[in-house]
């Protein structure tokens, strides 16, 4: 650690602790805090609380709820770059993570950031980003650093509060509005880099930034696609201008590995999208790749591109999660992933070596039956889109997408929410130039086959039980939590907050909130652990008394 | 790699789909120049970017002109690029420019460097109408498409008939429940839309209603229309208007659904999209 951090965690531990997040906290397994996206750098979602249990859990209930207000009124702080003019949705409804620190909690939408008392729900402050724009599709919560709090905006600021006041003390700017960016990611805290992704749906490049905590000055930026001749990766791309405009966007928050430095998160789709006639056929690096990113430096250390020359939009960017675990019977530091095309993925995090790819969905028809060299799965050419259409599965959403999984040391299990989609995928531009961004192809959905809770074996590349929401319409559940009791928590597909056992996925109790638009989180205050869901724009908290 | 083999690239792997190309196979050069006369190009998604006030339409005109003599050769009529010059309306300098900045130094002298553009010269007054013409597409990430193909019927409707005969015709006929359904569903794609996924509804078309069997541990059996269902309830639709909610716990009662559709959904796994596209073909002819 260098002098400086050394220096500033003597110094933030000598100070009285208020609501604030130090250093050490947020190097800590997932405990009676939420301190972080993922609750720890790991992913896992894995909390060490043990007092909610597969015993007493269907004693579990409701402590609070509240429903959020968004907007400029009701004695909100104002700030925003935007002249009030353009009113966008997405403000009352909760995606993102929820931090919980020192008995508040910090919860954000697009345009939205409040403070809330983690015992009854009171609302203790709110400020509202007037907008410019930008396409207002979520906000995955926020990054905290001691007293300060980081928010994104979907017309590409990051804004730092102060978390005790809810005052702005500065804003930046991610990427230009103009190039028509829209940042929904949660900051990640790393030592003093406040780590910013973004998104993009018009052939930009995929770029994630660091910023300086105290003074808002870029640290350093990482481009996932080639950007000057010479680049590494360039000949996998038509031109250099379309690895300029190459995509693979770093819009959901990665995790860490502080032993190696590494910040790793997974990349999106190339661009554009479907006729991809303008970036040529090859595998477009680094797009639908996890990317390894020194967290110092910037500088990408190793790549696993989990998804060569996507063509479906199947982005990869889906939280990875590190486990410690076995792998051939020895010890390996590992990364791994459900990603959006079907496909698990088990990686060395510390080299990006490859370990293992399993096909998790029995319906994935895009790719060819054998994967290449690498582990990687290869498109079918005739499953890009037709112009009588081509019948793929999935559809656009993928057969998993942004919503996090979550990992059991105890069971050696990887959790997660799939949907087994159809649609038919019609080419609709006939320019040889092809369309820009998503356009080119209109898709038409059939339906689902099945929506399932499933849980991976990953020393096995097996599915160790899969649970289906019943029902004949499938449709997308939104993230998980795991216990070291031996539980799983997670919206169903039907209005439900579910327990789970997580060992075989019998279910132990539920809760009908409505249709849970988060993944559900934990933390212990005075003694009593707390179960926190957002359903829209109300949350609900559950506990034992 | 030129941008003739690619478009080529993609022409000869739509053929090798069996895609019926609509356009006369050429060049992207050939392409751009027949491409419709540039105008402020539609684009899906909403209004989350607000678009640039036009200017006025004298000096737009006064730039398309100017693009055209100019411009036009390498980046396309439409300013999407060309033979030898990229797409611009996705560039960078294009939509970071607000009053020509970014813009107008490219043309009055800069260029671009790292490309081959030339360093053109233009007066103050033709870049800045350069630059209004550009200002007047319409960008965003859901692109409209501009070539459509004109049908999406591109199977054989005999190959479509014998698919019919081996996969269909223990279900349906041609002459009975599917009689003149092509004169009931005239558009194409909607008609194959419905006949991969009869379940999916749509104006004026009828459903089938799921149903459910609920059998409790007294033996005694409820049937009704599926209304929803999860891990802990399920509702009927009972004959007699009224719905009716049952607890569930596991496998208590037995509730089996009964899709009336599953055969449709089973065969998603089944068919090639040849397979699909002959049928069509071939559905689109009983009028």
């Amino acid at each position: 650690m260098k002098l400086v951090q050394k220096l500033l965690v003597v110094l933030l531990w000598a100070l009285p602790s208020f609501t604030q997040v130090d250093a050490n906290l947020l190097h800590q397994p997932l405990g009676e805090s939420w301190p972080t996206y993922s609750g720890d750098y790991s992913g896992k979602r894995y909390s060490s609380l043990k007092q909610i249990t597969p015993a007493n859990v269907k004693n579990l209930t409701l402590s609070w709820m509240m429903r959020i207000t968004p907007g400029a009124g009701g004695g909100a702080i104002v700030g925003g770059e935007g002249d009030g003019s353009v009113t966008l949705g997405g403000g009352n409804n909760i995606k993102g993570s929820i931090l919980m620190v020192d008995g508040v909690l910090y919860v954000s939408t697009p345009d939205n950031a409040w403070a809330i008392d983690a015992r009854d729900g009171r609302v203790l402050w709110h400020y509202f980003w007037r907008t410019r724009g930008g396409t207002h599709i979520g906000n995955r919560g926020m990054g905290m650093y001691g007293n300060w709090l980081y928010l994104e905006t979907p017309d590409n600021y990051l804004v730092s509060l102060d978390a005790r006041t809810g005052e702005e003390r500065w804003h930046k700017q991610i990427a230009p509005f103009e190039e028509q960016y829209f940042s929904t990611p949660a900051p990640i805290v790393i030592d003093n880099h406040v780590i910013v992704g973004t998104g993009n749906d018009l052939d930009m490049p995929g770029i994630l930034q660091s910023f300086d905590p105290d003074t808002g000055e870029r640290q350093w930026i990482y481009y996932s696609t080639p950007q000057k001749e010479g680049d590494p990766g360039l000949e996998t791309w038509a031109s250099l201008d379309a690895a300029r405009h190459g995509g693979g966007q770093m819009w959901v928050p990665g995790v860490y590995d502080p032993e190696t430095r590494l910040y790793i998160v997974g990349t999106g789709n190339p661009s554009p999208a479907y006729t991809w006639v303008a970036r040529g056929d090859g595998d477009n690096l680094y797009t639908c790749a996890l990317v390894a990113i020194n967290v110092d430096t910037g500088k990408m250390e190793w790549y696993y591109q989990t998804s060569p020359h996507d063509t479906h939009d199947f982005d990869s960017s889906q939280t990875p999660v590190l486990v410690d675990g076995e792998f051939n019977g020895r010890p390996r530091k590992m990364v791994m992933t459900a990603a959006r095309n079907g496909y698990f993925f088990v990686v060395d995090r510390t080299t990006g070596e490859h370990l293992r790819t399993m096909k998790y969905s029995d319906t994935a028809n895009w790719a060819k039956p054998e994967l290449n060299a690498k582990g990687q799965p290869v498109g079918d050419p005739a499953k890009d889109f037709h112009v009588g259409g081509a019948l793929v599965s999935a559809n656009n959403t993928g057969f998993t997408n942004w919503w996090p999984p979550a990992y059991s040391p105890d069971t050696g299990l990887f959790y997660f929410q799939q949907n087994d989609s159809y649609a038919m995928y019609y080419l609709t531009e006939l320019d040889p130039r092809g369309a820009m961004g998503l356009g080119g192809k209109e898709e038409q959905s059939l339906g689902s086959v099945g929506t399932y809770l499933t849980a991976i074996d990953y020393k096995n590349g097996r599915i160790a039980w899969r649970h289906r929401y019943p029902g004949l319409g499938g449709g997308n559940a939104m993230g998980l939590l795991t216990t070291a009791s031996g539980l799983l928590f997670g919206g169903d597909i039907g209005g439900n907050i579910v327990a789970y056992n997580a060992a075989d996925g019998k279910v132990l109790w539920h809760s009908r909130v409505g249709q849970v638009s988060n993944a559900p989180q934990t933390y212990m205050l005075d003694g009593h652990q707390y179960l926190l869901v957002a359903s829209g724009d109300t949350l609900f908290a559950f506990t034992l008394y | 790699m030129r941008r003739e083999f690619r478009a080529a690239l993609l022409l000869a792997s739509m053929l090798a789909a069996g895609a019926v190309i609509v356009i006369p196979p050429a060049g992207a050069q050939d392409a751009a120049k027949a491409a419709p006369k540039a105008a402020p190009a539609g684009g899906g998604g909403g209004g989350a970017y607000p678009q640039r006030p036009p200017a006025p339409a004298e000096i737009v005109s006064r730039g398309q002109a100017l693009y055209d003599a100019e411009c036009g050769f390498c980046h396309g009529e439409d300013a999407r690029g060309g033979d030898m010059g990229s797409n611009i309306i996705r560039s960078q300098h294009v939509l970071n420019d607000n009053n020509g900045e970014r813009l107008l130094p490219v043309l009055r002298g800069q260029g671009v460097e790292g490309t081959m553009m030339p360093r053109f010269n233009f007066t103050d007054q033709q870049a800045a109408d350069l630059a209004a013409f550009l200002h007047s597409f319409r960008v965003n990430g859901y692109d409209g498409s501009r070539m459509r193909p004109d049908t999406i019927v591109v199977g054989n409707a005999q190959d479509g008939q014998a698919y019919f005969e081996r996969r269909c015709a223990t279900c349906h006929s041609a002459t009975d429940d599917l009689r003149g359904i092509a004169g009931r569903i005239t558009d194409a794609r909607t008609l194959q839309q419905r006949w991969l996924n009869p379940g999916g509804g749509g104006r004026g078309l009828q459903v089938r209603p799921a149903t459910v069997t609920v059998t409790f541990e007294n033996g005694q059996r409820l049937e009704g229309r599926l209304i929803r269902i999860d891990d802990f309830l399920v509702t009927l639709g009972l004959d007699d208007g009224r719905q009716r909610t049952i607890r569930r716990n596991g496998d208590t009662p037995r509730v089996e659904l009964n899709d009336p559709y599953q055969p449709h959904k089973d065969l998603w796994a089944v068919y090639t999209d040849k397979n699909i596209h002959d049928l069509t073909a071939y559905l689109v002819t009983l009028k």
